[in-house]
């Protein structure tokens, strides 16, 4: 687009009609190979998901489904699994905190004090994605294990009990979601942080701000775009997924991705379809809501 | 590029295909999903039956031109040295058939879940045999997705197969399916972890050394079959408020924190390395682990015994190979060979007799050749209808989480 732009051309000078629609046409053609490649891997999935949360429940595999407009589907899921809902909500929002927390500063320390190890250290954030995410969290129930060192340690400080222990327990999925999460964090606020023009930093603490008010009315709003990407990036997957708490968590601590597996595998296909509709439902109001108040509508 | 040169476009730079603005685009897209696809395409998204018959999916055998079979088994469920599969080449080096031998069944459920489209539109999945459970196997002999085998074919197993096996309800005359392995569902503890054995499944439910140290498993009729026992039930013959009943103790447990995880085969490292110090287990498994910390127990309320089957799926283009191979399977001496290395329960005759050439430790392990006595101790779940086993299944899933 921009590189038409930059054609010079005579200023104010309106093209007659026919030119218009047939540039038009071009643009609609130009969209054609992106727009069937959603309509086919995207809307009719998508489609056939909503239809299959309006089976009528009871249909059986065998006999096949019939399409009834069944709403209840949503309601009996939704009284169902509502606290399931919750909790990986409450866990992906942790997840999403510890995910700034961790990123922000390392981002900065990659965009502003890394120097020439600033390419080896993006290296290292990415590093984790040369092994499986299914290794790599198989590993950390390795280190966090009741006779691993961490807890060892843990047990041998003073107000800590004999029994205490990480794996299958809440903390153990926060942390294997916020470990598989965090590049995706570190990334985008990288990418934003690296834009940052550092006189505009230095030209705040001529002005008298201190280090603090400087992040705090300069660089964290310069990153925002960074900030909103990754907490979109680490949150919406971080909902939905359900290996960190098959593989580090209890049946306590399961996440509404562990109850749409199951129930797809043992074909209750309605509720299943109707738990992932108002997933993905959800997550949208949610991030709708949260760009608008954030402020960054380029995003989208 | 002559075109643009004599045409700025009329919003100004950056704005330059104006007719497909976002908006424009938006709105139209919009129009076009709400008001075509989505009344339109949901009304249609009902879903045929998967039904089949004989009559309704015909499969043909290319046995005589194409010298291959297509077999997917579960992992570790066949006897290797090193990389080689020694009963497996010698029945390739018999017949010049070649094997695909493939792992790729880990779960009944997610199993069927990859290949319940192909076979419900009665297309071929391209394997010709495939290794599962009693309740799967009858839910697909119910699905009339498996193709009736030639008993002509198979003489060995018509000769040796165990009697206990020869006629289960869901298949009578084995027509569809011919037992792989047998196994037991019993409970395992390391030593090393507990001051004193583990003897039943109500002390694994209840002892509070054992507090959120236990597994069960995720197949819901080994962990059901048990609890139903525990609530004073039979799981052969048991109706729905019983069910309710052994499902709340289910709950109960999982709620106090008793249960710490429900698992498939991965009990076994969390086993020995201590993260467990009990759980729910399979025969075969703790068997072959050989781990002498690590002991298998016959629990109080009896054995939870089942099979998985061989089963040849319709649209399999070599049937004749498949029984080929379950014949030679049924060899006292290669049956032999096989449960010496997978520590299952043999379901040939003969097979024990066989063993004294091959491993004479192994001639009187319960395990693989289990006594009278030990069989008298066993119970397997009662089958269920599709329906029926679709609400256990959900209720069994609320209640692990």
């Amino acid at each position: 687009m921009t590189a038409l732009g930059h054609v010079p051309g005579p200023v104010g000078a309106a093209p007659p009609a026919p030119e218009a629609s047939r540039r038009g046409l071009s643009g609609y053609l130009l969209m054609l190979p992106g727009t069937l490649w959603l309509a086919f891997f995207f809307i009719v999935p998508t489609v056939t998901l909503v239809a299959s949360s309006l089976y009528d429940p009871s249909g059986t595999f065998a006999e096949g489904y019939q399409m009834t407009w069944h709403w209840q589907n949503y309601t009996d899921a939704w009284s169902e699994y509502a606290s399931t809902f919750l909790r990986s909500f409450l866990y992906a929002g942790a997840t999403t905190v510890a995910c700034v927390l961790l990123g922000f500063p390392l981002a900065y320390a990659i965009a502003f004090k890394a120097g020439r190890w600033r390419s080896l250290m993006l290296v290292a954030v990415i590093a984790p994605f040369f092994t499986s995410f299914l290794v790599r969290t198989l590993s950390w129930k390795l280190l966090l294990s009741d006779n691993g060192f961490i807890v060892g340690l843990a047990q041998a400080l003073p107000f800590v009990g004999e029994d205490f222990r990480l794996l299958a327990t809440p903390a153990a999925v926060i942390t294997g979601l916020t470990y598989n999460f965090l590049p995706f964090m570190v990334l985008p606020l990288y990418a934003s942080l690296e834009k940052v023009d550092p006189r505009l930093i230095e030209a705040a603490g001529d002005l008298y701000a201190s280090p603090f008010t400087a992040l705090r009315k300069v660089t964290i709003p310069l990153a925002m775009p960074g900030l909103v990407a990754g907490t979109l990036l680490t949150f919406i997957p971080a909902a939905g997924d359900f290996i960190n708490a098959e593989l580090l968590g209890n049946p306590r601590t399961r996440m509404i991705g562990n109850d749409i597996n199951d129930l797809f595998k043992s074909s209750v296909i309605p509720t299943a379809a109707a738990l992932s509709v108002t997933l993905m439902a959800a997550i949208i109001v949610m991030v709708l809501f949260y760009v608008r108040k954030a402020g960054t509508e380029e995003l989208v | 590029m002559s075109r643009n040169a004599r045409y700025r476009p009329p919003l100004g730079p950056g704005l330059s295909l104006p007719s497909v603005g976002r908006r424009g685009f938006m709105r139209g897209a919009t129009a076009g999903g709400l008001g075509l696809f989505v009344p339109g395409m949901l009304s249609a998204c009902g879903t045929s039956g998967s039904q089949q018959s004989e009559g309704s999916c015909e499969s043909t055998d290319k046995s005589e031109d194409e010298k291959e079979l297509f077999f997917s088994n579960w992992p570790a469920y066949i006897d290797k040295d090193g990389k080689s599969f020694p009963t497996l080449e010698f029945f390739e080096k018999q017949t010049g058939v070649d094997v695909t031998y493939d792992t790729d069944v880990n779960d009944n459920n997610e199993f069927f879940a990859k290949v319940q489209n192909q076979l419900g539109a009665c297309e071929s999945i391209g394997r010709d045999i495939i290794v599962l459970t009693d309740w799967m196997a009858a839910r697909m002999v119910d699905l009339g997705w498996l193709q009736k085998l030639n008993h002509d074919n198979i003489p060995h197993v018509d000769n040796n197969l165990v009697a206990n096996l020869k006629s289960p309800d869901w298949d009578p005359n084995r027509d569809y399916s011919v037992p792989w392995q047998s196994g037991f569902t019993g409970i395992a503890y390391n030593k090393k972890a507990i001051d004193s054995p583990v003897g039943s499944f109500s002390e694994l439910l209840t002892r509070s050394d054992l507090k959120g140290k236990v597994s069960l498993l995720k197949e819901m009729r080994d962990t059901m079959g048990f609890m139903l026992k525990v609530s004073g039930a039979d799981p052969t013959d048991f109706d729905n408020t019983e069910w309710e009943q052994a499902i709340e103790e289910l709950e109960a447990s999982v709620q106090n924190g008793q249960v710490r995880r429900f698992t498939g085969n991965d009990y076994l490292e969390d086993l020995a390395n201590g993260d467990l110090v009990a759980c729910e287990a399979w025969s075969g498994d703790i068997m072959a682990l050989e781990n002498p910390d690590i002991e298998w127990v016959v629990p109080e309320e009896g054995l939870s015994l089942w099979s998985d089957n061989m089963l040849v799926p319709n649209k399999a283009e070599h049937k004749t190979h498949a029984e080929a191979l379950m014949n030679f399977y049924y060899r006292p001496d290669m049956a032999a060979q096989l449960a010496a290395w997978v520590w299952y329960v043999c379901p040939v005759e003969g097979a024990q007799k066989a063993m004294e050439k091959i491993d004479p430790s192994l001639v009187d392990q319960p395990l693989i050749f289990p006594t009278e006595d030990f069989l008298a101790n066993t119970f397997s779940f009662m089958s269920l209808d599709e329906e029926t086993a679709r609400q256990y299944d959900t209720d069994f899933s609320q209640a692990i989480g």
